[in-house]
């Protein structure tokens, strides 16, 4: 019954920083679920620990911080794992789509050396133009265009949105099992914020990947999320299916949230914020 | 990349006729008379009008400027009919002191110093970007501590007293290396390196330590760079980061100093050939400037000037070839 068994299992996560003014805890307590193929929105303002936990499950903390809990991947023991058995896991079972895809693409490199870069650290034996290919054809798979001869551009000659699909092309080339997109599509305009996440929806629903999806935008959460978590100072305020949160939130702090959200009837230069304090 | 090449090599023309004009006011507008320093102690106003005429300083400043700069390209004559005297280009004139052409003088010397910079650019190159590594490595633990307190005492202790100190130190008290002979390289290539190793040492404490401080902070600053964070989420071995995420983004503004700091030197390390007593490029700036010799002061400063801005170029030069975004940005 191992499709009974969730993709990821994570309990009793808890992030913390020790500074000249003591312990700071930007993640308390946090566990969820995420089923094999599901996809999982985790929201909160910025500060709220949505972006440690997703660095904590990829095991790339800054340094200083404190991990406890438990994450498992599909019946592993993530937390436990030496630095070199967790390099096996990134890449090649997790991978990772960032924010600002400009400064996190090498800009030293052409897009192809470093989609195919990934292929090469997991698989040995791989061949300079085999790995060329694997980039090839994981740019067609994001749809883009004359993908042969983009693949020896470098990230600056790439568009806003071209960058952000160039990032996904280089989780796909591993197929992994789980692909954690923190704010893909915050630094992007809004028209290419709907492509790349229709994007994320396509190549879930052709591979089977689960999908972690980090961000502070509700509207981008419900278009692509079943499930969703909801984060608040690094607190779990609430989490259940997408359908629930939305049409009856639990929380008053996610009310709020979705009051947040601006509608086109607003009243012109009436924005309602979650008022609370400035995170630290 | 023709028109980035004419521009850059239009640019270095203007700045190097800027550069001739104004070491040309200075020495030979604004400086004491040519002429009555050359004629000697027991002088006559005559004698003076002759060496004017001969040296064409009766002429107008343009005609003076104009004729030094064609010198410079093809040659100039001293004097007319038979007494002319024919100096080839590039024409810098002959020194005051000693009669020579200033520019044989500057090329019989531009060996010493030539091989003085190489030494120690590869030496503080090397020293400085390792020292700078392993202070990154190492970050805030004992290893970088020690090393910044070296680059500290690099930076603050001047040359002549580096200099002599070594000197005194190891040959004079030690006795560890010869007392400097002048040997040619092929003569007794032991002798040779060692008369080099103090000048190459002194030269590049300064710079290493400066490179060893830039070096760090590239590093560290790459570091924390989002593509290196790419990177490791890519699942690479921190070697496979470190090497090609880290280090050629950190490395390549060293280049660019590099090439500014190596040709500056090419142009003569005035107080460290003095000290050592090396017949370089250097030595002669410092012998001509006590002596007041100014053909030969204009010609060390333009060759300065001229080795600054061909290394400055050709760092341009490197750095389409080194950075992506400089060469096929001008392209598309």
């Amino acid at each position: 019954m191992t499709d009974q068994r969730p993709l990821l299992r994570v309990r009793d996560l808890t992030v913390g920083f020790t500074t000249a003014a003591g312990r700071v805890e930007v993640v308390k307590r946090l566990g969820f679920d995420l089923a094999r193929g599901g996809a999982l929105g985790i929201v909160g303002e910025s500060g709220s620990g949505k972006s440690m936990t997703s660095l904590a499950i990829m095991g790339l903390l800054p340094k200083g911080a404190e991990r406890t809990g438990s994450i498992e991947l599909d019946g592993t023991e993530l937390t436990t794992l030496r630095e070199r058995q967790m390099q096996a896991v990134r890449g090649d079972r997790i991978a990772m789509v960032f924010q600002d895809p400009l400064s996190s693409l090498n800009p030293y490199y052409t897009v192809g050396t470093q989609i195919a870069e990934a292929y090469r650290a997991h698989r040995t034996g791989v061949t300079r133009r085999q790995a060329r290919k694997v980039a090839i054809e994981a740019m067609e798979r994001v749809h883009i265009k004359d993908a042969a001869r983009r693949v020896d551009h470098y990230p600056h000659q790439f568009s806003g949105g071209m960058r952000q699909r160039v990032m996904i092309a280089m989780t796909l080339s591993m197929e992994p099992d789980l692909i954690i997109a923190d704010e893909p599509t915050t630094a992007l305009d809004v028209t290419v914020q709907a492509q790349i996440l229709d994007l994320l929806a396509e190549i879930r629903r052709d591979t089977g990947a689960g999908l972690i999806l980090i961000t502070h935008d509700l509207a981008v959460v419900s278009e692509v999320a079943d499930h969703i978590v909801v984060m608040r100072e690094g607190d779990l305020v609430e989490q259940g299916t997408a359908e629930q949160v939305f049409s009856d939130p639990r929380a008053d702090y996610t009310r709020m949230l979705l009051d947040a959200v601006p509608r086109i009837d607003d009243e012109i230069g009436l924005l309602r914020t979650t008022a609370t304090e400035e995170p630290r | 990349m023709i028109r980035f090449l004419v521009n850059r090599l239009l640019g270095m023309a203007v700045v190097l006729l800027l550069v001739c004009l104004f070491t040309y006011v200075i020495f030979f507008v604004l400086s004491p008379d040519p002429a009555v320093q050359i004629c000697g102690k027991n002088c006559t106003p005559e004698a003076i009008d002759r060496i004017r005429a001969n040296l064409g300083l009766d002429e107008p400043f343009r005609t003076q400027f104009w004729t030094f700069l064609t010198g410079l390209f093809a040659g100039r004559a001293y004097g007319t009919g038979a007494n002319a005297i024919e100096c080839a280009a590039p024409c810098l004139g002959y020194s005051f002191q000693t009669s020579q052409p200033v520019t044989d003088m500057i090329l019989q010397r531009l060996p010493v110093s030539a091989t003085v910079a190489v030494g120690a650019a590869v030496l503080w190159l090397l020293a400085g970007v390792a020292a700078g590594l392993l202070s990154a490595v190492k970050e805030g633990r004992f290893a970088d501590r020690f090393i910044a307190g070296l680059t500290l005492t690099g930076m603050s202790v001047p040359n002549y007293v580096l200099a002599l100190s070594l000197q005194f130190l190891l040959v004079v008290t030690l006795g560890w290396l010869p007392f400097p002979q002048a040997v040619p390289f092929a003569e007794d290539p032991g002798q040779w390196f060692l008369n080099f190793l103090m000048p190459w040492t002194v030269l590049s404490i300064g710079a290493a330590a400066v490179y060893t401080r830039l070096t760090r902070a590239n590093v560290i600053e790459t570091l924390q760079e989002n593509y290196v964070r790419t990177a490791r989420a890519k699942g690479l071995s921190p070697g496979l980061v470190w090497r090609r995420h880290a280090l050629r983004p950190a490395l390549t503004p060293i280049v660019t100093i590099f090439g500014m700091d190596f040709a500056g030197l090419l142009g003569g390390a005035l107080i460290t050939e003095t000290v050592f007593g090396l017949n370089g490029v250097g030595k002669l700036a410092a012998d001509s400037i006590t002596k007041n010799d100014q053909p030969v002061i204009m010609g060390v400063t333009l060759l300065a000037a001229f080795l600054v801005v061909v290394g400055n170029m050709v760092v341009d030069l490197l750095y389409t070839a080194i950075d992506p975004r400089v060469r096929v940005g001008s392209a598309t």
